[in-house]
């Protein structure tokens, strides 16, 4: 650490109804960012190189689950930011809004239990090629905590094939040891996805949550790597 | 009716005052009120908002201790944690709206008590929930689980606080009055604490959140009337939650508090504008006016009466200085929440309320608030339960009643239940639900917060002072197996009508045996709610006076375990046998609900708390206390299905009383076996046994050189596992 002031800067854009905005701030400090929060009316990224939409019920997922921060002034900056390959992590929420600004395919919708479903599950890293997910092994398994009504991610089948011809499944829900199975997918997820990549590999959605798994005594580190990967990428 | 008709002796009893209480008020006002005026006595004379029934009994429980910042009197209660920060904490009751419509009933619940804790400055960062449910299979109940479940789960989950913790049983004494108690523990700096008070003559009013709107007018009176057939009738006195505009509201207020941009603030809980107006003049000495025109109202045509008594939620008064006003302002536009000025802080001791013009009220503060009505009611001391001759209980399929045991609905996971809570949003939970007690780090330290509701009302039903001190103890013993040690107490006093001398009778003891047992835990009521008239057509609850407690652990090292792993050495520390009395084992195996119930050994209970907490804190050892269900059942929860036991019970013991009995104060303990002589040491002194060793896939208890039980413990896990299980696809 070169001093305070050489740290990647991180934004973690706050909405109205952002609930893990908080976490996310000091998951990026946890390990070497700069956290810095951006206002959702903001019209640029306060100078940072990688950007955080962060989980919660932003707008409180009245319409549709980030429907609303989809139309929000910062979403401008986020979109230039993400098409000069800038690095993007959106996680739950944040995801969401991926989805409804098309900077990711697909749709969410209910669990499959229709219910809000809150539980650790275990991930299967499908793609360690890319910045984002550099700190991990391809088929290393996480164990992340879930906390969505809508993570049950939904594709045209055209739209499927694009995903898999072009490896944008990043994370896929499994059992402990790394086994795709139905009974290990917490949502009803298309092909178990849990996270998605573009094509560029420079934009994450994820629903499960890396912020909340960054100590030892809250239940693991799993999460850190995936901060860390945003951080050096910023 | 128009809003200023003058008041009659027949409306008086429709807003469910009493002929002398009526009586008084024109006395104390001179003349005859107005019909806003008499809401406005009836909300704030209401058992739910005077307290006129219980007040003379709470002033027994402990409330002063070296840790204690605000006690009882104020939103919630303020406790010292050490390195200047504090916790705020309040328990409250939402039963009559959940028993009516489950869903907005338990989602506003949770809503007001969020607010009872922001609006002190603190940041809400737990939510626990008590529940009570009856029979599953009587009427509308399955629908009143998944409502109430659904409730809480939406609105804890919009506003990103995490519920970690919490208790539900069964019984039928609730069929026709379900309970839902919820409990919100925040943390603030010691330096950043706020009141509800309006204080400063000259100072404004400003109010902040959601319009006022027609529902939940009458709440405070319907919740402090019993129920009958008709209950449905009521739905629309029911309010309903915004979640969004909370989560929004605490944003804004915690800002405008760390700001230093107001004075007071208090949110418009039951009986609305009108207890926030009232309740924060008198603390501060001084009055208001209000300009009732003013109030942001979400239909045309509301009267000074809608607008006083109306409950709908998301709504706070601040009182703010005249050069803060504009700042004010600023901020919660820029939160998208709409705020105005609405009056001005007088010296005078009245509030004055103009509406279009003219004057639509003026009340003196002293009858309605200091001066409300205070009733010593008769009562009648209950009479604890006595033992009943029971049946051999020797060579029995104890298999088969610890199988009955598990499928019990009170026995059953609630993981169905908290699966669909958010517990680790803000990312500081080390302990969640299904623990015997939650524990979070605050924010940027390691100090461990740690939270627990408990309360057996089987015990209190058959012995109030006894089941009422048992649920203190249980609560220290819980707090303990995260190492926590207590600090304060939050409570909610769920009964049935206190105009009946019998259930007043229960009240008093019940209050008795808290007061009793908190001060022998050294641990202060700080907060607390009664919940009076919790009964249906004539058939009142069990008595339930739930203990939220919380606790502190200076600094968390390793994170507590609740299940054992293989090859832990198991121990039993406490008694190697517990009492029939008021057993779920009685309860639930012979069908009975039969007493006594004993009292609480207080100088074992706290050396045995004492001894599991370091364990804990030190990672020496896993803790469970030992309480419903006894030893049995905490053996099958420490298994988590998983990893297996073998035990031995000296031949001496009744096995019945070893492995159901109950009220022995003792804890399950379990370690690596290397760790073993440092727990046996700081046992030592003790009543310690070692039971046995954890390992294989089956519960095997031997009694002496005779196998007693032998079960896989998935199997035993699976019976609980179905109880709810139904919830999922509800």
């Amino acid at each position: 650490m070169s001093g305070a002031g050489r740290r990647p800067r991180v934004a973690v854009v706050i909405f109205p109804g952002s609930n893990c905005d908080r976490d996310a701030l000091a998951a990026v400090e946890l390990v070497g960012g700069e956290a810095v929060p951006v206002w959702h009316q903001s019209a640029d990224l306060a100078g940072c190189t990688a950007v955080i939409l962060p989980g919660g019920f932003s707008y409180g997922d009245y319409l549709r689950a980030g429907a609303m921060a989809a139309h929000s002034s910062v979403m401008t900056a986020v979109r230039r930011h993400a098409a000069d390959g800038g690095p993007v992590l959106g996680i739950c929420n944040g995801f969401q809004m991926l989805l409804e600004i098309g900077l990711l395919p697909g749709a969410m919708l209910m669990n499959r239990t229709l219910r809000f479903i809150c539980r650790d599950v275990h991930l299967r890293v499908e793609r360690n090629d890319l910045p984002l997910l550099g700190h991990l092994a391809s088929g290393q398994v996480l164990r992340l905590p879930i906390a969505h009504k809508e993570g049950n991610w939904f594709a045209h089948p055209d739209v499927m094939r694009e995903v898999e011809a072009k490896g944008m499944a990043a994370l896929r829900y499994c059992t402990p040891t790394g086994e795709l199975d139905d009974g290990a997918n917490p949502n009803g997820a298309l092909d178990a996805i849990a996270g998605l990549v573009n094509v560029q590999g420079n934009v994450l959605g994820m629903m499960p949550h890396p912020e909340r798994r960054m100590r030892a005594l809250l239940g693991g580190e799993d999460g850190a790597a995936l901060i860390r990967g945003l951080v050096e990428a910023a | 009716m128009k809003w200023d008709a003058p008041a009659t002796v027949e409306l008086a009893r429709e807003h469910g005052l009493s002929q002398k209480e009526y009586e008084r008020i024109l006395s104390d006002l001179g003349r005859v009120p107005n019909l806003t005026e008499l809401g406005i006595f009836a909300a704030l004379w209401s058992e739910h908002c005077s307290y006129k029934s219980s007040r003379i009994h709470l002033k027994k429980f402990p409330m002063r201790g070296p840790r204690v910042v605000q006690g009882p009197g104020e939103n919630a209660g303020v406790v010292d944690l050490g390195q200047g920060w504090v916790t705020v904490f309040k328990m409250e009751s939402h039963n009559h709206p959940s028993f009516i419509e489950p869903y907005q009933g338990a989602a506003t619940g949770v809503g007001g008590i969020l607010r009872d804790v922001f609006t002190m400055g603190a940041r809400p960062v737990m939510l626990l929930d008590s529940l009570r449910f009856g029979a599953l299979d009587a009427s509308r109940m399955t629908h009143l689980v998944d409502g109430v479940v659904r409730g809480i789960g939406d609105y804890g989950n919009c506003v990103g606080v995490p519920t970690v913790g919490g208790e539900v049983d069964f019984h039928p004494s609730y069929n026709g009055n379900i309970l839902v108690n919820a409990m919100c523990v925040g943390v603030a700096r010691a330096d950043g604490i706020f009141y509800g008070r309006a204080s400063g003559p000259g100072n404004r009013v400003v109010y902040l959140g959601s319009k006022t709107g027609r529902d939940g007018i009458h709440g405070a009176t319907m919740a402090s009337d019993v129920f009958d057939e008709s209950a449905s009738a009521k739905r629309p006195t029911v309010q309903v939650g915004d979640p969004f505009t909370e989560k929004l509201l605490i944003e804004c207020c915690l800002e405008l508090m760390g700001d230093g941009l107001v004075v007071g603030i208090q949110d418009m809980g039951a009986a609305g504008l009108t207890s926030s107006a009232f309740e924060m003049a008198a603390r501060a000495g001084c009055g208001l006016t209000l300009d009732l025109s003013k109030v942001p109202a979400r239909e045309r045509g509301m009267t000074p009466y809608e607008l006083m008594l109306s409950e709908s939620q998301e709504r706070m008064v601040l009182v703010v200085t005249p050069d803060n006003v504009a700042p004010v302002l600023d901020v919660c536009g820029r939160w998208g929440l709409d705020a105005i000025e609405i009056g001005t802080v007088i010296p005078e001791s009245e509030v004055v309320a103009s509406f279009d013009g003219r004057q639509a009220f003026r009340l003196p503060l002293a009858p309605l608030v200091d001066e409300a009505p205070r009733y010593e009611r008769p009562w009648v001391p209950p009479v604890p339960a006595a033992a009943v001759t029971l049946p051999k209980l020797h060579d029995r399929d104890w298999e088969a009643d610890l199988r009955e045991l598990l499928a019990s609905p009170v026995f059953a996971s609630s993981r169905p239940i908290w699966q669909q809570y958010d517990q680790s949003v803000g990312a500081s939970t080390v302990v969640g639900p299904g623990a015997d007690a939650a524990l979070q780090l605050v924010e940027g330290t390691n100090i461990g917060l740690a939270a627990t509701t408990d309360c057996n009302a089987l015990a209190c039903s058959l012995d109030p002072f006894n089941g009422a001190a048992q649920a203190v103890a249980e609560a220290v013993r819980n707090l303990a197996c995260v190492g926590a040690e207590p600090i304060g107490v939050t409570d909610c006093l769920n009964f049935g009508s206190p105009e009946n001398p019998g259930i007043m009778g229960q009240f008093v003891a019940a209050v008795d045996g808290l007061a009793e047992a908190c001060r022998a835990f050294e641990v202060p009521v700080v907060s607390g709610n009664v919940s009076f008239y919790n009964e249906t057509s004539g058939t009142a609850i069990q008595p339930t006076p739930t203990v939220g407690m919380v606790g502190v652990v200076p600094e968390v090292r390793c994170r507590p375990r609740s299940h054992w792993q293989v090859g832990d050495a198991i121990y039993l520390l406490g008694p190697l046998e517990g009492e029939l009395g008021g057993s779920r084992y009685l309860q639930i195996v012979l069908g009975l609900e039969a007493g006594p119930v004993p009292g609480v050994d207080y100088e074992a209970e706290r050396r045995s708390a004492a001894v599991a907490r370091e364990l804990v804190r030190l990672g020496l050892a896993a803790a469970k206390d030992l309480s419903d269900g006894g030893l049995a059942v905490a053996a099958v929860e420490m298994s988590a299905g998983t990893v297996g036991c073998k035990l031995t019970l000296p031949s001496g013991v009744s096995p019945v009383r070893a492995l159901f009995g109950e009220w022995r104060g003792g804890f399950l303990l379990t370690a690596p076996v290397p760790l073993e002589p440092a727990l046996e040491r700081a046992c030592h002194g003790l009543p310690l046994t070692r039971l046995g060793i954890a390992g294989g896939t089956k519960l095997v208890v031997a009694h002496g050189r005779k196998t007693v039980l032998e079960v896989p413990v998935a199997e035993l896990a699976a019976l609980g596992e179905k109880g709810l299980g139904w919830l999922y696809e509800a």
